[in-house]
């Protein structure tokens, strides 16, 4: 892409491309810790997740304030314009898997020693894996520009889906067995959500940038694999 | 008839979206435009959709004025530039020696840049070229002059000072009267070379809500320097560069998502 007449210009979207770079790199690490934290029973690096969440929400004020400032200043058009709003979208989604991982950070702390599956645990190691790599990789396609990149992330959602089910089904049949592991089945559960949560921003991510670099939205109905809803434990069958 | 593909329903700002279903009002075919020896439009072909504003944009120098200023023939004025090709309005070749230009320039009004009040009163500005075609009564004349003024959204301001010089009206005024000219002759179709780039914003916003009353009743054709003024206004956008015509399509298309990288380029301020 050519340069803008006006310099400035072109460091007003760079200031906001290197914010959100930034705000992805906090968010991975956050994620990583998060998980490892709950794992390994981590107490002190549960503490540095819910710390890290700070820095996180103060770039996406300076990505929103930026954006604003720029349409305000700029009127920006085509590629700027979509540019602009995919900063104000990608900000505000990455702020939210900051969030949802200083909530697991929050979770791992308050579970504490409890006992915890090996099965559950290996499950929700795995579940982190592969959204780790989602928002790895949708990151990379927002800096590339890569809009295949993108749609393979957005494609591969359904597989996070499906496995956040399995371990639904699985946590309900534990808090069944023994009333005793409700307390920490819930908290896994939630962790289990909020690592799926993490799945459909980068889904989202994902459309955005298919958007930046096309001006065409994706269709509304993304494959989805989350039949939570739908499951029941029968009781006493 | 051309068909243009409409990827994108929603439009920008106010304007209404692109009806590229209307009937085509001016067809521009194979136009080539000589200024002496110099070749300032090169084989221009184009379609200008019935009550709809079409705004012609590029850098300057790229044509879009010269391609305006054929329409009515006024470049003929000058006895060294010349039009080939063909220019159809409503299926019939403007440039055909035949065509009586006086009747083609009250069916092609046209505003310009600079306001341009003649030195008299406002209703005279007004009644002085509708008596060149017209002989009418002093009742008629007078509704004709206020239904112009009317449609040119200057009536309230001016009513009351009709005998009053066009002259001592503000610039945005001014810019209205000349609208209200051009209207009392009944036109069908309306060019605007860059009408509020000597305007302050309030009377900017004044012309480009008539603009858009105005688009109900007459095929517009607008040159523009302010792409947001174009984004905001216009059906359709034609971006032309160094005489040639670039791209043409519906303007949400144009600012939003164009497909040639020059456009991309010049509607984002990156020409060099």
């Amino acid at each position: 892409m050519a340069e803008h007449i006006v310099s400035s210009y072109d460091n007003d979207l760079q200031g906001l491309r290197q914010r959100i770079s930034e705000m992805g790199g906090i968010a991975e690490k956050m994620l990583v810790d998060s998980i490892a934290a709950l794992v390994r029973h981590d107490k002190a690096l549960a503490q540095v997740v819910v710390a890290s969440d700070k820095r996180l929400d103060v770039l996406q004020r300076e990505v929103e304030e930026n954006a604003i400032l720029t349409i305000a200043r700029r009127q920006p058009l085509a590629i700027d314009l979509r540019e602009t709003i995919s900063a104000i979208r990608i900000s505000g989604d990455v702020e939210r898997i900051g969030d949802m991982a200083k909530n697991i950070g929050k979770r791992a702390l308050a579970i504490g020693d409890d006992f915890q599956p090996q099965k559950i645990v290996v499950g929700l190691q795995h579940m982190g894996d592969l959204v780790l790599a989602q928002l790895k990789d949708v990151l990379d396609a927002y800096a590339q520009k890569d809009t295949a990149k993108a749609l393979d992330v957005w494609k591969r959602d359904g597989a996070i889906d499906a496995l956040y089910t399995s371990l639904f089904r699985e946590l309900l049949t534990y808090m069944m067995e023994d009333p005793r592991n409700i307390s920490f089945c819930t908290h896994l559960l939630f962790c289990a959500k909020n690592i799926e949560r993490i799945g459909d921003h980068t889904t989202n991510i994902a459309e955005t940038v298919h958007y930046l670099v096309t001006g065409e939205t994706l269709a509304i109905d993304r494959p989805k694999n989350d039949r939570s809803i739908d499951t029941t434990v029968g009781i006493g069958a | 008839m051309s068909t243009i593909a409409l990827n994108t329903s929603s439009a920008i700002g106010n304007a209404a979206a692109a009806d590229a279903s209307a009937p085509v009002r001016i067809a521009v075919k194979d136009l080539n435009f000589y200024y002496g020896d110099f070749r300032s439009l090169k084989d221009i072909s184009l379609d200008f959709y019935d009550r709809q504003v079409t705004a012609l944009i590029g850098p300057s120098g790229c044509g879009k004025s010269t391609l305006l200023r054929t329409f009515n023939r006024i470049y003929s004025l000058y006895p060294e530039q010349r039009a080939e090709g063909q220019i159809l309005l409503d299926g019939q070749n403007v440039l055909s020696p035949s065509v009586d230009v006086n009747e083609l320039r009250a069916r092609v009004g046209m505003v310009f840049q600079k306001p341009t009040p003649f030195p008299m009163s406002i209703y005279d500005n007004i009644a002085f070229g509708i008596k060149l075609y017209e002989k009418l009564s002093k009742s008629e004349l007078d509704d004709r002059v206020e239904e112009a003024l009317r449609k040119a959204a200057l009536w309230d301001e001016a009513k009351d000072k009709l005998r009053q010089s066009g002259m001592g009206l503000s610039g945005g005024q001014q810019q209205r009267l000349c609208i209200a000219r051009t209207i009392a002759q009944r036109p069908e179709v309306i060019l605007l070379d860059e009408p509020t780039s000597a305007l302050d914003p309030i009377s900017t916003g004044k012309i480009e809500e008539l603009i858009e009353q105005l688009r109900s009743e007459f095929t517009i054709v607008i040159v523009t320097h302010n792409m947001q003024q174009a984004a905001r206004i216009s059906q359709f956008t034609a971006f032309m560069y160094l005489g040639e015509l670039v791209e043409f399509g519906p303007t949400t298309r144009m600012f939003m998502n164009p497909v040639k990288k020059q456009t991309q380029d010049y509607i984002t301020g990156r020409f060099g």
